[in-house]
């Protein structure tokens, strides 16, 4: 029922820094950025957004086009889905298990108090 | 999101909740996503003992989930390692499980978190689940 496997880890790889973070949320916002207008809110060089977009790019969270002298990057949802699949099948699996358990639990604590406990 | 945490008010002393948690018994009752059965509860509950855990889904399918338990503190906290037999997830996570009394009974938090690498660990302790959940909510909008 749960099953994840290395593309997911190189998603969660991809998402632990920050500039990599605030291009995604960047193109959350804006259908297809140019490289030079995701650069220029950094004050880091272009090589270094470069090798960000790379490694975003591995991990499948986003498309690159060019279209003459410009690269146009754009977001690629399926390996968010994915994440958010492992976790909605987890939460299921334990949002019911905690409620049996609740039930369960509340039915011995009735018992022991009947019994004076 | 590395994590997923659950919190529930249950009206049972720890202590109980603690046994429902960690017996075969308790086990056999509530463990799996649906209301299929347990088919088997295995628990040794001490730091460095296992659990194994099979049940079956109302689908028909079997699943079965094994792990060391990592801290025991009855009535209070419990952690384990967690992992799929059957090749179906090769990775490891951690399960955290807090009991704390309050008035009407057990406030239980439930933490389930993957650990599948160091860099995901990392990445847990960077705190990105702020930027997956603005993403989250624009995919699942």
């Amino acid at each position: 029922m749960v099953n994840y496997h290395q593309p997911l880890d190189r998603t969660f790889a991809a998402l632990i820094d920050p500039t990599r973070r605030a291009i995604l949320a960047r193109l959350e916002r804006e259908d297809g950025a140019s490289v030079s207008e995701l650069a220029r809110p950094f004050a880091i060089k272009l090589p270094a957004v470069m090798k960000h977009l790379d490694v975003l790019d591995a991990a499948g969270l986003i498309t690159r086009s060019k279209a003459g002298r410009t690269v146009t990057v754009r977001l690629s949802p399926e390996p968010i889905r994915e994440a958010m699949d492992w976790l909605r099948r987890y939460e299921r699996f334990w949002s019911a298990s905690l409620d049996r358990l609740a039930a369960y639990a509340e039915g011995k604590e009735a018992e022991m108090q009947e019994k004076g406990g | 999101m590395t994590s997923l945490t659950i919190v529930r008010r249950i009206k049972a002393r720890p202590s109980i909740v603690f046994d429902a948690l960690t017996t075969a018994e308790g086990i056999a009752w509530w463990w799996g996503p649906d209301d299929g059965p347990v088919l088997l509860a295995e628990t040794d509950v001490r730091v460095g003992g296992r659990y194994r855990v099979r049940f079956r889904m109302l689908d028909g399918s079997e699943h079965e989930s094994s792990g060391e338990y990592l801290e025991v503190v009855w009535p209070n906290r419990l952690a384990m390692s967690w992992c799929w037999t059957g090749g179906e997830d090769p990775g490891q996570s951690l399960v955290e499980i807090d009991l704390r009394a309050i008035a009407e009974g057990t406030e239980l938090t439930f933490t389930h978190s993957r650990l599948h690498d160091e860099e995901t660990r990392r990445s847990h302790e960077a705190g990105w689940n702020g930027a997956l959940d603005k993403l989250e909510r624009h995919f699942l909008a």
